[in-house]
């Protein structure tokens, strides 16, 4: 696919692309969002008149030139229009994590030594005021929901609507000021600051340059044909490279809408009345999914079950192929048809997925299953691999090279080199400027010629170009016989059983395998139910005796599936636990995006691992929990310790 | 002493007003039986006040007092500077008093969004005829109370069930549910008849929230009926005690944990 950089005179800033639209799409939505149970809209003029306004109102509260401006809160516009407005300002958006608690917003705040946080209600601006006094540089909160903040101190607090207001009434006084700032801003001028989630160690800043977010947002959304009539649901956190890009940078790209849903309870609603165009969610939005579909089909009279079975088994057989645009016989497509009617289209409908027409999953793995799944009821699903470091696009799959076991060719602009360790390393235009205030990792992380190191191992299939993935490169290991050893490869195959939600594989330089595995309560309860098993909480459930030996069925099945791959057979995991509570992000066991931090699980739980490979039956244990509002508490529990059957390798068996 | 002065601000910071309800010597039977006795207090503009007692002290037939559906035999209803003559409890809650049940009397088979809405019937003025044409002046006015009913609906963060009929969901959420149709009332005093009863732990805290939110941005004045003796020292500014239809307590929830005979009425002693 013919590249070609963004032409000098185009938009060469945020504000710029902003300006662009509000001139060229000045009528056309913007943003939306479901408030009071309507769908409030601006338009891309409007939008421009409320950044401005917010933007002019910073200018009044003395906000200078490189300045960061932190903002948490849910996804709301008046949250992406501050990003807006900072960039405006030349001042630096700093998008944070809403569910972070009050330490962990400390350290981000203190580290980019934000001067303004802008805050979407009473609990975000709670946290700040907690840790205000370990911050050197910040200054005020920018509020958005007055609700509960009426009584507090505002010496060092503006509401949002108010500050606008400000910068209207004073826009004569500003807007030389801030002309002028906006023309100096360029390619080169930092656009964002976006903190990874830290699977190992501290958030880094990651920086991203106007150059970075415009080309990345540019390629992608020609890539995949983005259109200005395109509508998409932002729901993830804001503090995520993927929703700045596709929220931001996309959307002002080529202009297409941006709604915001109601509140976190009521997104499956707000998709189904939206019905997006292009969606992105991370295989466990899939999974639950098709996990509730499932559950719900369980629970429904015989003949509908038929019907749906039948359908389903059909659309498995001829639906990728007709989304692919491969042959498919008349009589099939006839049947397709049929079925679209019948249970496909008011199934796609149901999930709100019925105008998708470009869908992404990343972040994970995505098991085979629910992939086909989705793709044989004619949704255009395909997976991206990208990193913040990378504004996200390094691979995707292009339309009608759709697979679940790669994740796509190299995106137009990027370019790919395997090392010889396996490491996957990519040079882009998309490549971020450096981590803020961190030159060491910088230099760690990105060499001079420009080439970044994704930290994951993986392979460019010869036949194709498709790049598979195939663990974290760090994890990667090697068993005390020298055998390879990748955690994840395994994790991912025990994740794609429905009962699974999360699993831990240790093993490096040992001589076996074992894991910790939590159950879904989703999947595994509906089961209880059915089965009259009655249960009073997670870890009662998570130690019944049937619910143990369908895990150890899913952990044997896995094993033998293991043991046909020549390169991985050591990883089949020996001993197992359910683990007595589910692995949190609250107690650090998990990033906040879900990413499973191995260091501090193997430290916290070391008593159970010692377990797994000392031949004893069960563990007792105790375990500290942190609730959502801080308090501590603990668990205590014993665990049964099960030996899963192990296969021999069949091919070696075979050669011998 | 149980009386505040007037522009009395509390250690949160609320304002309270002047006397808005007065009750006189109320005295209410049912046949021989003395529900209530020669009961009197005041309402003062703003305030959470809070009337608790053992079961069957008189609470709940208090409140019918001042909802209107009870006349009492004896006594004076004093509201808003003049003397209440009886009332249909319609006329009531025209004068700005809404209430929430004891036992939920919602709408089951309506939605949220109807129930809310029934709360506004007060404020409407078109008749029967003109909303069943819904044309001009009727649509307008449905459609602004369509507005306060949801701006009710988001305070009170219930808009996940909107649409969900009232019959489905747990019992937490209905009592959640009536709140926010008495609120949609606008009332100036609200009445709430054990708002938290049979709930857990986590609901009356979402519940003392809201009653503490629904006090502090409206500023409505509140009266309540509680048994969590918890709850209503850490939510009332004042409380009155009842015990077998008299008043045995008035005062802040400091004084009447002080009281001996409302302690007396707790641990109990021989009656006579």
């Amino acid at each position: 696919m013919a590249y070609t950089l963004v032409s000098a005179d185009g938009p060469q800033s945020v504000p710029a692309l902003l300006h662009r639209n509000a001139k060229q799409f000045a009528n056309a939505p913007a943003y939306r969002e479901k408030e009071y149970g309507i769908w409030q809209s601006w338009t891309w003029a409007q939008t421009r008149e409320e950044v401005e306004a917010l933007a002019l109102g910073l200018l009044e509260l003395g906000a200078n030139e490189g300045d960061f401006i932190a903002i948490s809160g849910r996804n709301r516009p008046y949250l992406y229009w501050a990003m807006m407005a900072a960039e405006m300002i030349g001042a630096i958006p700093v998008p944070l994590y809403q569910d972070a608690n009050a330490e962990e917003m400390a350290y981000v705040l203190d580290h980019c030594g934000a001067r303004f946080v802008v805050a979407g209600d009473q609990e975000q601006v709670d946290k700040v005021l907690e840790v205000q006094d370990q911050l050197t540089k910040f200054e005020r909160i920018i509020y958005l929901d007055p609700r509960g903040l009426r009584k507090y101190d505002h010496t060092a607090l503006d509401q949002y609507s108010a500050l606008q207001d400000t910068g209207r009434k004073n826009r004569d006084l500003h807007i030389n000021e801030l002309e002028a700032r906006q023309a100096k801003l360029n390619y080169d001028s930092i656009g964002v600051m976006l903190y990874t989630s830290g699977t190992t160690g501290k958030p880094k800043g990651v920086v991203l340059s106007n150059r970075n977010i415009i080309e990345t947002a540019k390629s992608s959304s020609e890539f995949d044909k983005l259109r200005h009539t395109d509508n998409i649901l932002a729901y993830l956190p804001m503090a995520w490279v993927g929703d700045f890009i596709f929220s931001v940078g996309q959307a002002l790209w080529t202009g297409f809408c941006t709604n915001c849903p109601e509140s976190a309870d009521t997104m499956h609603v707000d998709l189904r009345e939206i019905g997006p165009t292009y969606y992105f969610a991370p295989p466990r939005v899939f999974e639950t999914q098709l996990t509730n579909v499932m559950i719900r089909m369980e629970d429904a009279s015989r003949f509908k079950k038929w019907l749906f079975d039948k359908f389903m088994a059909h659309a498995r057989k001829v639906g990728p192929d007709i989304l692919d645009g491969r042959p498919v016989g008349t009589l099939d497509r006839a049947k397709y048809a049929l079925g679209e009617l019948m249970i496909y289209g008011p199934l796609k409908n149901t999930l709100g997925l019925s105008r998708v027409r470009v869908g992404y999953t990343a972040g994970e793995a995505i098991g085979p299953e629910i992939f086909d799944f989705y793709r044989s009821l004619g949704i255009n699903l395909k997976q991206l691999y990208g990193q913040t470091e990378a504004t996200v696009f390094i691979t995707a799959q292009p339309d009608g090279q759709v697979r679940s076991d790669t994740v796509g060719v190299a995106c137009p602009g990027v370019e790919l080199k395997i090392a010889d360790n396996g490491e996957v390393f990519y040079r882009s235009p998309g490549v971020f400027v450096e981590y803020y205030k961190n030159p060491e990792s910088t230099a760690d992380t990105k060499d001079a010629e420009g080439w970044v190191a994704t930290g994951d191992a993986g392979f460019v299939e010869q036949s194709t170009g498709h790049l598979r993935i195939i663990d974290r490169a760090k994890d990667v290991g090697h068993m005390v016989d020298g055998s390879l050893f990748a955690p994840k490869y395994v994790e991912n195959k025990l994740k794609f059983f429905p009962n699974i939600l999360e699993v831990v594989v240790f093993g490096n330089g040992l001589d076996a395998c074992t894991a910790f595995i939590n159950i879904d309560l989703t999947a595994v309860g509906n089961w209880a139910e059915r089965n009259n098993i009655g249960y009073a909480s997670y870890q009662e459930l998570a130690r019944h005796p049937q619910v143990m030996d369908t895990i150890q069925g899913h952990v044997e099945a896995v094993n033998a599936s293991i043991a046909e791959d020549e390169m991985l057979s050591g990883c089949q995991v020996h001993r197992f636990v359910v683990l007595h509570k589910e692995l949190d992000a609250d107690d650090g066991e998990l990033t906040r995006t879900r990413k499973v931090r191995r260091k501090i699980i193997a430290e916290k739980f070391a008593d159970i691992i010692s377990a797994l490979y000392d031949g004893s039956a069960s563990v007792s244990t105790v375990t500290e929990v942190t609730y959502e509002d801080g308090r501590k508490g603990s668990i205590a529990a014993t665990l049964e310790v099960r030996d899963a059957k192990v296969f021999a390798d069949t091919r070696k068996m075979a050669a011998e | 002493m149980n009386d505040l002065a007037d522009g009395y601000v509390t250690a949160d910071g609320r304002q309270i007003g002047p006397v808005v309800m007065e009750m006189k010597n109320i005295t209410l039977r049912f046949g021989g039986v003395e529900a209530i006795k020669d009961i009197s207090f005041d309402i003062r503009q703003g305030e959470i006040r809070a009337i608790i007692g053992p079961n069957g002290a008189g609470k709940s037939s208090m409140l019918n007092v001042i909802s209107g559906f009870y006349v009492p035999q004896d006594g004076e209803v004093w509201y808003q500077g003049s003397r209440r003559p009886p009332m249909k409890p319609y006329e009531v809650a025209q004068q700005g008093i809404a209430r929430t049940f004891q036992n939920i009397a919602l709408f089951e088979g309506m939605t949220v969004l109807d129930n809310v809405m029934t709360g506004r019937l007060t404020n409407m003025k078109t008749g029967m005829l003109w909303q069943s044409i819904w044309k001009g002046k009727a649509e307008r006015e449905e459609t602004e109370n369509r507005e306060v009913a949801e701006k009710i609906i988001d305070f009170l963060e219930i808009q996940a069930i909107r649409k969900t009929p009232v019959s489905r969901l747990s019992y937490g959420l209905k009592k959640r549910v009536e709140l926010a149709r008495a609120l949609a009332a606008e009332p100036s005093i609200l009445l709430l008849d054990e708002p938290m009863a049979g709930m857990n732990v986590e609901e009356k805290e979402d519940m003392s929230r809201f009653i503490l939110d629904v006090n502090d941005e409206f500023g409505t004045t509140i009266a309540l009926i509680e048994h969590d003796m918890g709850v209503v020292m850490d939510l009332s500014d004042r409380v009155v005690v009842m015990d077998y239809g008299k008043k045995i307590g008035d005062g802040t929830p400091h004084e009447v944990r002080n009281n001996q005979d409302v302690i007396d009425a707790y641990l109990g002693v021989a009656h006579d």
